[in-house]
């Protein structure tokens, strides 16, 4: 009896922690400023998982898989890094100029199934997925994952190194730099599906401040044929831009994919 | 078509060589009554028609600093920084110099050195960005003939700036 509550419960996180209802939760990275000048200067960056924009309401985000990337392509650690319940949080130093890219890239698989009678949720690495679900299971769903949250800071000029790709998930390609964005001007970015132009991909541009507002003044915009989205900025502020494309066909035999993108760009007076 | 005509309209009026022109810019920094107060960090550069820059003119900030710490804060002088400021190395000889006070400021850009020496004549617009530490920001510009010595032109800020005005004034 005790045993199969247990399982009922597990069985209960694995719906509360699949991507459906993950969905309702927004990821993001937050810089406190992305166009900088100076010979030594830092930003700070807060990272959680809120519903309100940009409100540390939810989780803290994990940092384990941070990855800040200088203009000349080295590795840069954060600093100062702390968990908080709410929100992480750490620094960047930018001691060289150009533009930075800060990431959080999430990837992993799991497989949900049924065996003698119980509920079983299966965590790990994508490569693990194929040996994850024992003989005899029933009711087998396997989900890979791909969840790419970014935000840019540029020290001085802006550069375009850090935009190089890596072909897999959804990306992007930016056409205007993330850290010329001014309101009242148009942008134009291209999303990326493993490399290729995520044609009629649609994107979640929201601006920060929500709790101030009864609007939330949300846009979804359509890519078009060449994977292209152009925003016109109503304002400055800080915006979350998200896309998402769920059940693409997994690497692993019988297993679904579902991929993610969220950045998180500020927009100047 | 349109370069052609103005090229052909300085060949007619066969003006001297730009460089024995100056360009005389007056700027107004306003007394402000606050608990606070800092200088305003101020930019003056040239813009051409499609409003990208033709180059800075000066670049007043906390010099003074030591490291260039004043540096920091160049970013807040944003149309600036944008068009033109991120592109530099500052400070630079001939360019970067302090704040100013409240009051009516006059400099004079020498047509054979600075951004004017290589400027092509023509219409352009002279800009002035002003920021301020506790305060607020504002852009004033007013348009010239390089090539063209005539009467100044102003315009006046709402803000951080009071009177701008720019003039070509031959040097001969």
């Amino acid at each position: 009896m005790k045993r199969s509550l247990l399982a009922f419960a597990v069985a209960l996180g694995a719906v509360a922690l699949s991507p459906a209802a993950a969905t309702a939760h927004r990821a993001w990275l937050l810089p406190s400023d992305t166009v900088l000048s100076g010979a030594d200067p830092w930003v700070g960056v807060d990272a959680a998982i809120s519903n309100t924009l940009f409100h540390a309401d939810h989780n803290a985000m994990r940092l384990d898989a941070v990855m800040i990337t200088a203009p000349d392509g080295a590795r840069v650690l954060p600093e100062n890094v702390g968990q908080a319940r709410y929100r992480a949080t750490f620094d960047v130093h930018l001691r060289q100029p150009g533009t930075y890219k800060i990431a959080n890239v999430m990837q992993g698989a799991s497989a949900r199934f049924r065996i003698d009678g119980e509920e079983r949720m299966w965590r790990g690495a994508a490569k693990d997925l194929a040996a994850a679900v024992p003989a005899g299971a029933t009711d087998v769903r396997r989900t890979e994952s791909l969840n790419r949250v970014e935000t840019f800071v540029t020290r001085g000029a802006p550069t375009r190194t850090v935009f190089a790709l890596t072909n897999a998930g959804l990306e992007l390609a930016p056409i205007t730099h993330p850290n010329d964005l001014a309101a009242g001007e148009t942008a134009r970015f291209r999303l990326l599906l493993d490399g290729r132009p995520a044609g009629g991909l649609k994107v979640t541009v929201a601006p920060g401040g929500a709790r101030y507002r009864d609007d939330p003044a949300e846009t979804e915009i359509a890519a078009d044929a060449e994977g292209v989205i152009a925003i016109t900025w109503p304002a400055a502020g800080m915006y979350w831009l998200n896309a998402a494309q769920r059940d693409l066909p997994g690497a692993a035999p019988g297993a679904v994919r579902n991929v993610q993108y969220t950045a998180v760009l500020q927009v100047l007076p | 078509m349109r370069s052609f005509s103005l090229a052909a309209v300085f060949a007619g009026l066969a003006v001297p060589a730009a460089w024995a022109d100056d360009l005389t810019v007056t700027f107004e920094v306003p007394r402000l009554r606050t608990a606070e107060y800092h200088a305003p960090y101020v930019a003056i550069w040239i813009e051409r028609a499609d409003q990208t820059s033709a180059g800075t003119l000066a670049v007043l900030y906390d010099v003074a600093a030591p490291n260039n710490a004043g540096a920091e804060w160049l970013k807040d002088l944003r149309t600036w920084w944008r068009k033109a400021g991120r592109d530099m190395t500052l400070p630079a000889d001939g360019l970067s110099g302090a704040t100013r006070p409240p009051g009516r400021h006059t400099m004079t850009f020498d047509g054979a050195r600075s951004a004017l020496r290589t400027l092509p004549p023509g219409a352009y617009t002279l800009a002035v960005e002003a920021a301020r530490e506790l305060g607020g920001r504002e852009v004033v510009r007013a348009p010239f003939m390089w090539g063209a010595p005539g009467a100044a032109a102003t315009a006046t800020g709402a803000s951080e700036l009071g009177v701008v005005s720019v003039v070509v004034a031959s040097s001969r």
